[in-house]
């Protein structure tokens, strides 16, 4: 809402408060004000002249010379290019020394002709052009034939003003209107309001009741409480007088014609959209407020075809549609210079209403703007004659007797208590029962006496926003100043604060990882719906969630999985090349077990590993290698055994989508409920890559949730052994499809407990090696805990284990 | 034969003087005192002497033996010396070289600041808490005062999946499930950080996914003034002991009355910069005491029970903290950029 001091200035003195010091104060009192906009743009010494005669230049085709009365001492003699230029004509006349924007006014001779000064178009004195009328857009500016000859242009274009721009927060739509402003900035000057009476304005100028000529209906008062109706006879349209035009463009709106102009002023100054009719274009000579019918059609003023739904309000005659309650008039009675006889509509639409049939026609109006944050109920019949006193006095109508209306304009009054304890207790304040009265005085909310400590309080319906008695502690400590509420700590008992088991495992695991080399990234929750297909679901029968109206294809569903951004990350960074990726990420994917989504989808907390490229960054003593499988596997092995989980997870060599079939796995929890999958890991596959961009990229995601349950702290000291352990390596020949993991395995099994430790140190193929048989070499460590071992006892031992190893897999030892 | 040891002795002491190698010093230790050296040889003979020159040969043969030994052990220690140095000399490494750096990885800067936010809470007493991306069009908007239709909807555009599932579109959801999972004990006393989602053109400073973290405190006597003292903690901790905090009115369904909170400017002081656009303040919170609607639906009294809410967006702070220009570096992963957050 653009404010012009000038036109508040109306209703209350801003006397010795600078644009600047006032937009300060409503700022710090809850209305942001956006800016401070000067209506002058930087022109001095204008003024109004008259054109006494104009002659044609004697060397030039397109130039005039005028003879302008200025209200100097003698007459000016001006070059004017303009082609509208007429004597008997009241201009601006720029004298010699006057300033334009980025224009200084000399005498000057053009084509041999002296000129004294210039005559301006409304353009040149920096108007916004947007907001001139029609006439005015071309040309030099013509002011009305009664303007003072000699006065300042600023004077008579209003542009010795200031407009104070309202940023307004949804509750606030009192302030949409000059005296809802002038309201405001009376609460916070402190200030008298003097408020314009149109009951003392209001002239019924025909004895012939407005009832005979119209008639007005609800259909359903639900969307519609109050409709009433003037009906004013001879008007003339025409150009509206200066004051308006000046004010409607200090407000941001173009004047149009004086009919029009009167029920926007009116609107600005109110808060209450009205509507003009041709009234001889309202077939029948009534008019229904109603819903629309299935396939009926309307078109508005602003010339678009509107195909109407049957839950829009429309203003309909006798036959058809005119107008979209609220929202737009029809063009089908618009108010043309023909129009000689208005219907003027004044009216409280259901704001819920208004905004959805504005929404769904995408058309907003300054109208639908007001109903749909629901107008004063108070202030329908006040507008309505305020229009109607402005119509006869510069439009020259005759005013019906009476209004025609249905509903009703009663509300129920709002009264709210306020309790003085509350309000101190709430704010953490001590402000005493005079203080706060003197507060709601300022706001005009009047009040009782509060001798109790309870204050009761008169809500005006121009604050719809006021419903509670925190409301009005909001209104208390606005004015009040939030800056002398006091600084207090809480008082009441203590709470330890913490993070949850999940909470605190998630950052042991960012901490583990990024102390590890992974660098932690953080991608959208939105994917293309291609790449929620590309990797199996971790969660079973599960399928993805798509937006019902997606900014775009790329981010239409919610992510399955973490995966296909890591590499979209990937591929980023390697064509900056940034190729040595070590990525990691923690967050959300989503799923659903539902064909039409009724429910929240699961969510399901996942950690995301990527690695590509080479292990260590290029170093002068260290030789570059290519991560692998097993670079992953470590890494994952390692959040495993920090978890406390190293037992309870295998990996099984299944081929899940989307990775190399021969180096990926799935990865298994073994709990209490069985073997649950947990996640997947292995070289993207060599397609997918390709498409990607990448070399070799190893990738893996796993569940976090049923990790964080089984988690256990197993921090327990154990004692330190007493005596020498002996350790015994072996090789064996086998297969080279048994996994090694079986043979660790079977190893343990047979190893009793004496056997403490076992590692692969070695595996070895090819060369030598018959084809189809690989070596594995382990490290058996043992140890008992009571005695040092005979090389007797662990003989007897890693004889069972050869032997179950020969047994199990054929396995010879290897020489 | 006294007159062999003496020119033995000259011969030995003539040749080790002039020993060049540890090896020909070995030569010649073994030539003279090995087990068939020259003076092993001498004192062969010895058996053939009478008594009387017997210790007066041994003596000699002692003091040859003395002198070829010390300058032998002399000769050595020279050599062991030589070859110290010539080690020392030869395992000079050049110290200007780049070491081998320990694998570093890092955490994203936004999961950085939500870190830094929760633990300075936690300090406070607080717990965090969370709750679902995904949230009904009742938590989200509904139990916070924010009915179908109601125009404070118009701030927000959402990410609809139906006419009643959502993208949340702030983490306050989480308090209205924190609240109704407390059954109406008190006191609450949670921050709720996570991701949210506008329908927003991505730009330089929007984002249509960013994170904000809240806060909820509900007690019996939960007043302003502790929403005050309260923040002001929070930023001196956050952004350094002098800074000061500025309340301005404003609107949110959810509170009232509804603040925004400006910080004093932590990179000028307040005396105005770049950073703060000259005006000495940054906007960085929204806050508000509970509406007593909100309340109700989250199962407290409001007669008996108030509280305060604050929330701020992650991205904000982040990039006031770090100096970031452009919110999109964040959802880049660019590792020049991630990258830069490590360390103290």
């Amino acid at each position: 809402m653009k404010v012009s001091t000038g036109w508040l200035a109306d209703y209350i003195t801003l006397e010795g408060v600078a644009a600047e010091v006032l937009a300060d104060k409503i700022t710090a009192a809850g209305i942001e004000i956006d800016g401070v906009e000067r209506r002058n743009k930087g022109i001095t010494g204008i003024v109004v002249g008259y054109v006494k005669s104009k002659e044609k230049h004697p060397d030039a085709d397109k130039l005039n010379v005028c003879i302008v009365d200025a209200g100097q001492d003698e007459d000016l003699q001006i070059v004017c290019g303009a082609k509208n230029v007429e004597a008997g004509q009241k201009v601006p006349v720029a004298l010699v020394g006057a300033k334009l924007p980025g224009l200084d006014i000399k005498k000057a001779k053009l084509r041999g002709v002296l000129s004294q000064g210039m005559i301006c178009s409304a353009k040149e004195l920096g108007m916004n052009d947007k907001l001139l009328p029609k006439e005015q857009q071309e040309g030099i500016l013509v002011l009305p034939e009664d303007t003072e000859i000699g006065r300042d242009i600023m004077k008579v274009l209003g542009l010795d003003d200031e407009i104070l721009e309202f940023d307004l927060t949804p509750n606030r739509s009192d302030c949409l209107s000059m005296i809802g402003a002038a309201y405001e900035v009376s609460a916070i000057l402190g200030r008298e309001l003097s408020l314009p009476d149109p009951e003392a304005e209001i002239v019924e100028n025909i004895t012939k009741s407005a009832a005979d000529s119209i008639s007005v209906k609800i259909e359903d008062e639900a969307y519609c409480g109050h409709y009433a109706v003037r009906y004013i006879s001879g008007v003339k349209p025409a150009v509206s007088p200066l004051w308006i035009q000046n004010r409607l463009m200090a407000a941001g709106v173009r004047p149009i014609n004086n009919i029009v102009d009167i029920t926007n002023y009116v609107m600005l100054e109110y808060g209450q959209p009205l509507h003009a009719f041709d009234a001889d274009k309202i077939e029948g000579g009534n008019i229904t407020v109603r819903l629309a019918s299935p396939d009926e059609v309307l078109t508005t003023l602003d010339g678009q075809e509107r195909k109407l739904e049957p839950q829009m309000l429309v203003i309909a005659d006798g036959v058809k549609p005119v107008a979209l309650a609220g929202v737009m008039g029809g063009l089908n009675s618009e108010v043309t210079s023909e129009t000689v006889n208005l219907v003027l509509e004044s009216a409280k639409f259901d704001g819920g209403t208004v905004r959805k049939t504005s929404r769904q026609l995408g058309l907003r109006s300054e109208a639908s703007l007001r109903f749909e944050k629901e107008v004063d109920p108070r202030s329908v019949i006040p507008a309505l004659n305020r229009a109607a006193a402005l119509i006869a006095q510069y439009a020259g109508g005759n005013v019906y007797s009476g209004i025609v209306q249905a509903g009703t304009d009663t509300v129920e009054e709002k009264v709210l208590t306020l309790s003085l304890d509350k309000l101190n207790r709430y704010l953490g304040t001590e402000l005493s029962l005079l203080e706060v009265k003197t507060l709601f005085a300022r706001l005009h909310f009047p009040c009782g006496d509060g001798v109790q400590g309870h204050i009761e309080v008169k809500v005006p319906t121009r604050r719809g926003d006021i419903s509670y008695d925190v409301d009005l502690i909001e209104e208390i400590a606005r004015l009040y100043g939030y800056d002398n509420i006091p600084t207090t700590p809480i008082e009441g008992p203590t709470t330890p604060g913490a993070l949850t088991k999940p909470q605190a495992l998630r950052r042991e695991l960012r901490r583990l990882l990024s102390h590890g080399g992974y660098q932690e990234v953080l991608g959208y929750s939105f994917i293309q719906p291609e790449q929620g297909k590309l990797f199996p679901a971790l969660s079973e029968g599960g399928h993805a969630v798509s937006l019902a109206m997606p900014m775009s294809e790329d981010r239409s569903i919610l992510r399955t999985s973490v995966l296909p951004q890591l590499l979209d990350i990937a591929q980023y960074n390697t064509n900056r090349r940034q190729s040595d990726l070590a990525l990691f990420e923690i967050g959300n994917v989503f799923f659903t077990d539902e064909e039409q989504l009724t429910r929240q989808p699961r969510e399901l907390s996942v950690l995301s590993l990527l690695l590509s490229g080479n292990r260590a960054v290029k170093q002068w003593n260290v030789a570059t290698q290519p991560v692998d499988f097993f670079d992953l596997k470590g890494a994952l092995e390692t959040v495993f055994a920090h978890l406390g989980l190293t037992e309870a997870i295998s990996y099984e060599g299944d081929s899940p989508q989307g990775y190399h079939p021969g180096r990926s796995a799935s990865i298994y929890l073994n709990g209490n409920e069985g073997r649950v999958t947990i996640g997947t890991m292995g070289q993207i596959h060599p397609e997918l890559q390709r498409k990607q961009d990448l070399e070799d990229t190893y990738a893996a995601e796993i569940l976090l949730t049923p990790l964080y349950e089984a988690a256990q702290s197993r921090l327990q000291y154990q004692e330190l052994p007493r005596f020498p352990g002996m350790e015994r390596d072996i090789a064996v020949v086998v297969d080279s499809t048994v996994p090694a993991g079986e043979l660790s395995a079977l190893i343990r099994q047979h190893g009793g407990s004496l056997l403490q430790s076992v590692q692969v140190f070695d595996v070895y193929t090819g060369g030598k090696m018959e084809t189809g048989k690989k070596s594995v070499a382990f490290s058996l460590t043992y140890r008992h805990a009571e005695h040092t071992l005979t090389d007797e006892e662990v003989g007897a031992v890693h004889e069972l284990v050869l032997a179950a190893l020969q047994q199990s897999f054929g396995a010879e030892l290897r020489k | 034969m006294k007159q062999k040891l003496e020119a033995l002795k000259i011969e030995a002491l003539a040749k080790l003087q002039e020993v060049a190698d540890p090896q020909a010093l070995n030569d010649l230790r073994v030539k003279y005192l090995g087990k068939k050296g020259e003076l092993t040889e001498v004192l062969r003979g010895m058996g053939g002497l009478s008594a009387e020159e017997r210790p007066v040969i041994g003596q000699v043969v002692n003091d040859v033996r003395g002198a070829i030994e010390e300058i032998i052990t002399a000769k050595q220690e020279a050599f062991q010396q030589q070859e110290t140095q010539n080690r020392l000399q030869a395992e000079k490494v050049d110290v200007t070289l780049p070491g081998r750096s320990m694998a570093q990885g890092g955490i994203h800067p936004l999961t950085r600041v939500v870190q830094e936010i929760e633990d300075i809470f936690i300090g406070m007493g607080y717990r965090v808490a969370e709750g679902p991306e995904v949230e009904t069009d009742y938590y989200n908007f509904e139990a916070l005062n924010l009915p179908k239709n109601h125009p404070a909807r118009d701030m927000q555009d959402s990410f609809y999946l139906t006419d009643d599932l959502l993208m949340r579109t702030q983490t306050s959801p989480v308090q209205i499930r924190t609240m109704q999972g407390m059954k109406g004990e008190a006191p609450v006393k949670i921050i709720c950080p996570g991701k949210v989602f506008r329908r927003d053109d991505d730009d330089a400073t929007h984002s249509f996914q960013f994170h904000q973290v809240e806060g909820l405190v509900i007690g019996r006597n939960i007043r302003m003034s502790d929403l005050k003292g309260t923040l002001q903690q929070f930023v001196q901790e956050m952004f350094g002991p002098h800074t000061g905090i500025r309340l301005r009115p404003s609107f949110f369904p959810f509170t009232e009355p509804s603040v925004e909170v400006d910080v004093s400017c932590f990179k000028c002081g307040g005396d105005g910069c770049r950073l703060c656009k000259q005006t000495g303040w940054l906007e960085i919170l929204g806050a508000g005491m509970v509406h007593p609607k909100v309340l109700e639906m989250g199962g407290y009294d409001p007669a008996e029970f108030s509280g305060f809410a604050f929330g701020m967006g992650v991205e904000r702070i982040a990039m006031l903290k770090y100096g970031i220009d452009d919110i999109r570096n964040f959802y880049n992963n660019d590792m020049s950029f991630v990258k830069q957050f490590k360390g103290v």
